[in-house]
């Protein structure tokens, strides 16, 4: 497993705190739902963008550039943070997030600001946009990966599991699927609404290397994320085991948080235990 | 058509490295050729279409000019929200390619008809939507449909389809094309029901009516200006297409001439009335059914002439 020096804890964890906080201050200005499911991925996603892709911010259609896309549109809002912390777009834009006229949607549309390599929203499209964008990288031999984030009510749709099948098939092992598991879909659990389980040995089934982690400890992100491919000639899959509402005591493992906002004196509560999470 | 199609492709991908096929293992004796030559780039999807187009957008976002090849219900109704989601929105480049229009595919039974398809891609901003109606047209709309950057539909048959046309017409998406000049009524046909237009402007003017012929190939982006041409310098105007009569060509054309405040005195779209075709048939019995035979249509036109006193 990678090294973690504590000055790279440090720079991560305050980063995800910051990013949690825009979260926080996005959903509540114009009273936007999902965000438990934008709190839950805001560790891989810092580990993603600060620290394992290869991307150029100031030149973010970099023909080289590693590929993200957030399959789990409805977490936009921290695909958005993410991407203005690391500098592809100004923080300010943040706040016209969901108002009128806005180019910040809550589910990410295509380049409407730079760093937003697909239009999603509707669950079981991104994982065969990215093994599109996976197979012509492979077709052109050029060395970027492909980093697809699923949430753990998506996999319940089909299409999923049809580009699981080819991409393990046809042994694509520049394609990384990462699996928010908060494990709160919904309108329910998920092992309560369909039991996922035994999640790894599906993706494994379907011909794919899986590894589960905590998606909240840095340590376990980058060991994971600095190890794919986990085999040559295997696509990776990563589930990452997580909390719904991440960071905020209210929000934390509960599903009203997929449709509530954390307005008036919840939203500084959320922010002062956000900033104490800083070290 | 599918031959013709085919054919173009292999010459495209010849000078294009960029030309990808995909197709959702269907293709048997039409694709082979193609897979021999360019077996990097044509990608058998297996029978899993929603991921065939997801991932035909992931490769048009990288650069690739993405051709996907199946029979027309399960590449434009089966995955019709990775159309709109993935291609669509995002403005890849990808040509869907349906082949089996309208009921080519009789003997098969209802689910591989295709009679809502046109309707269907119409509605999608950004999308193209050619129906060549012989072998001349399919050439020259496949090569059409690579020149451009974006999302097209191209709408095709099978096999042995007869040829409308004596030589290659010159053919340009957005425009119509006159077929044949007359100066009584006009007929606009699109798709595989270009032929039997075609006879049936024989059978009238064997009856001593004078009907222009229009193929219109390209039914989005439409070629309004022909069409007002054609209102302006005959007395009725007749669509025709192996299609629902709702959303199709009739729609388009009678959207463009009403909202040009020039409706003709008579109107009336042949197609597939507003009903399911549940028992099987040969493409001419099934049409037949429908009223789409030369002499059905011709017979239908006179009589509507007749009772307008047009």
């Amino acid at each position: 497993m990678a090294e973690l020096s504590k000055e790279k804890l440090r720079m991560l964890t305050n980063t995800a705190a910051e990013i949690r906080m825009r979260i926080i201050n996005m959903s509540a200005d114009v009273n936007a739902s999902h965000s438990g499911s934008a709190l839950s991925p805001v560790d891989i996603l810092t580990a993603l963008y600060f620290e394992v892709m290869r991307i150029k911010p100031k030149e973010p259609l970099w023909a080289g550039r590693d590929r993200f896309i957030l399959s789990k549109g409805h977490g936009g809002a921290s695909l958005y943070a993410a991407l203005a912390l690391r500098g592809f777009f100004s923080e300010e834009k943040l706040n016209t997030f969901c108002k009128d006229g806005s180019v910040l949607t809550t589910h990410p549309v295509i380049q409407n600001v730079p760093g937003v390599e697909a239009t999603t929203g509707s669950l079981g499209h991104g994982l065969s946009s990215g093994l599109g964008m996976a197979l012509a990288g492979a077709f052109d031999k050029k060395s970027y990966r492909v980093f697809v984030m699923l949430s753990d009510g998506e996999c319940d749709e089909g299409s999923v599991w049809e580009a699981a099948m080819y991409a393990g098939f046809h042994k694509v092992d520049n394609l990384v699927a990462i699996v928010d598991y908060n494990k709160i879909q919904s309108f329910g659990r998920t092992e309560e609404v369909m039991d996922l389980e035994p999640f790894a040995d599906k993706w494994k089934a379907f011909g794919w290397e899986a590894r589960e982690i905590d998606g909240h400890n840095f340590k376990e992100i980058l060991g994971a994320l600095q190890a794919v491919p986990f085999k040559t000639c295997k696509p990776s899959c990563i589930i990452a085991h997580t909390v719904k509402g991440k960071g905020v005591s209210y929000m934390e493992n509960k599903l009203e948080w997929h449709y509530r906002s954390p307005t008036g004196d919840l939203r500084g509560q959320a922010l002062k235990e956000l900033e104490a999470q800083k070290i | 058509m599918r031959q013709a199609f085919i054919e173009t492709l292999e010459a495209l991908a010849a000078k294009d490295k960029n030309i990808f096929l995909l197709n959702g293992d269907l293709g048997f004796s039409v694709l082979e050729g193609f897979t021999a030559k360019f077996p990097g780039r044509s990608l058998n999807m297996a029978v899993a279409e929603q991921n065939m187009v997801g991932v035909a957008a992931g490769l048009a976002l990288s650069g690739k000019t993405v051709f996907v090849y199946s029979i027309i219900p399960f590449v434009t109704m089966r995955v019709f929200e990775q159309v709109r989601n993935d291609i669509v929105l995002q403005n890849a480049n990808v040509k869907i390619v349906g082949v089996g229009s309208g009921l080519t595919y009789g003997q098969l039974g209802p689910t591989h008809h295709s009679i809502e398809d046109i309707a269907l891609m119409r509605v999608l901003p950004n999308m193209t939507v050619l129906c060549p109606g012989d072998p001349f047209e399919a050439r020259a709309l496949t090569e059409a449909a690579a020149k451009i950057k974006g999302p097209v539909y191209l709408r095709i048959g099978k096999k042995g389809e007869p040829v409308a046309h004596q030589n290659a017409p010159k053919l340009k998406v957005g425009k119509g094309f006159l077929v044949q000049d007359g100066k009584d009524i006009t007929l606009v046909a699109t798709g595989n029901m270009l032929y039997n237009a075609l006879v049936a402007t024989k059978l009238l003017g064997e009856k001593g009516v004078s009907a222009r012929l229009l193929s219109l190939y390209t039914v989005k982006p439409i070629d309004a200006e022909i069409l007002l041409k054609a209102v302006s310098e005959t007395r009725a105007i007749f669509t025709l297409e192996e299609h629902s009569v709702m959303g199709g060509l009739g729609s388009a054309v009678a959207e463009t001439l009403l909202e040009s405040g020039r409706a003709p005195k008579l109107f009336y779209r042949f197609g597939i009335r507003d009903v399911i075709t549940k028992n099987s048939g040969s493409q001419e019995y099934l049409r037949s059914i429908h009223g789409l035979l030369p002499g059905q249509i011709a017979k239908k036109i006179f009589e509507m002439l007749k009772r307008n006193k047009l």
